[in-house]
């Protein structure tokens, strides 16, 4: 079976991010109100295949805590969709 | 015999000529090694310069740490070996986990392309053996994820271990705690962002890296004797 996971890469609580801060602070300008905690990260999509979608799953998990994501400083979050 | 210092070049590495001259220039030799070799024989110290490693791809360092040199260079490290990460080496050492913590974007989210003036806050380390404790020097800075950052335990250990080598007078990039180098354990694995083989001499600016260098060829003339 095929499947789409998606994962989501950001900085885990209490890492700077002056990537978001510097987003959230041009919002207002462009008549955005009550913009709050944005946070700037990155998504990668993979196709995989796997057994199952729990064996997909940490499959994805695997390979986000090895490669995708720097565990010293982000966190990964995983979405998995069949094909 | 002099001892001889290995420099790597990944694709995209771009700082090995800068390395190989000022080693050269205070009487070491060096040798690049590429990385897809897997072997550092011969060799008495080794440095990952600067550039753009595997053209940064995903993270700097994050493709880096799965070229085949880097088994040898976690071989060497680990049996007391000298090796020093400049800038984007910093960068790799980190992603192999040869040095603990991270570094991420710039505070002011800007590449930063000018002197630092640094304290040396510990001797302790390969590259920092033939300086003071107090010493300022200045040496360049060129980098875009320059700003190291840790979990406050690995800093609190840093700081009780004198594993902060190098300090920013004038934080430049929001380094946590201005740090700038930092070695492991042993102060055989040194990371910094500032590049010492950009100031060897005063016709670059600065001959504070002198000190660096000098104290790295130390560490490998030992290594030759050994």
């Amino acid at each position: 079976m095929r499947y789409v996971a998606r994962v989501e890469v950001r900085l885990r609580p209490g890492i700077a991010d002056p990537e978001g801060a510097t987003i959230e602070r041009a919002l207002p300008a462009l008549g955005f109100d009550g913009i709050a905690a944005v946070s700037a990260g990155r998504a990668f999509r993979v196709e995989l295949d796997a057994d199952s979608k729990g064996a997909a799953e940490s499959t994805a998990a695997a390979l986000a805590d090895r490669l995708l994501a720097n565990p010293v400083i982000e966190e990964s979050i995983i979405e998995v969709v069949e094909a | 015999m002099a001892p001889t210092v290995g420099v790597v070049v990944f694709p995209g590495t771009n700082c090995e000529h800068d390395v190989v001259a000022g080693i050269e220039r205070l009487g070491g030799s060096a040798r690049l090694v590429f990385h897809a070799e897997s072997s550092l024989d011969g060799l008495d110290a080794v440095i990952l310069p600067g550039g753009f490693a595997h053209g940064d791809y995903l993270r700097p360092g994050a493709i880096a740490r799965f070229s085949p040199i880097m088994a040898a260079v976690s071989d060497f490290a680990r049996s007391g070996g000298a090796v020093v990460g400049i800038c984007n080496g910093f960068q790799v050492l980190c992603e192999a986990q040869l040095l603990p913590g991270a570094l991420q974007k710039n505070r002011g989210l800007t590449f930063l392309c000018e002197r630092a003036r640094l304290r040396v806050c510990s001797t302790r380390s390969v590259l920092t053996s033939r300086a003071s404790v107090g010493d300022e020097l200045e040496v360049p800075i060129n980098h875009f994820l320059g700003s190291y950052t840790c979990d406050l335990d690995t800093l609190r250990m840093l700081n009780d271990e004198e594993r902060v080598l190098l300090r920013y007078l004038d934080n430049p990039n929001g380094s946590i705690d201005d740090i700038a180098g930092i070695s492991n354990a042993e102060g055989n694995v040194v990371g910094l962002m500032p590049h010492p083989e950009r100031a060897v001499t005063e016709l670059l600016g600065s001959s504070d890296g002198v000190v660096l260098l000098a104290s790295l060829l130390d560490a490998a003339s030992l290594a030759v004797s050994r």
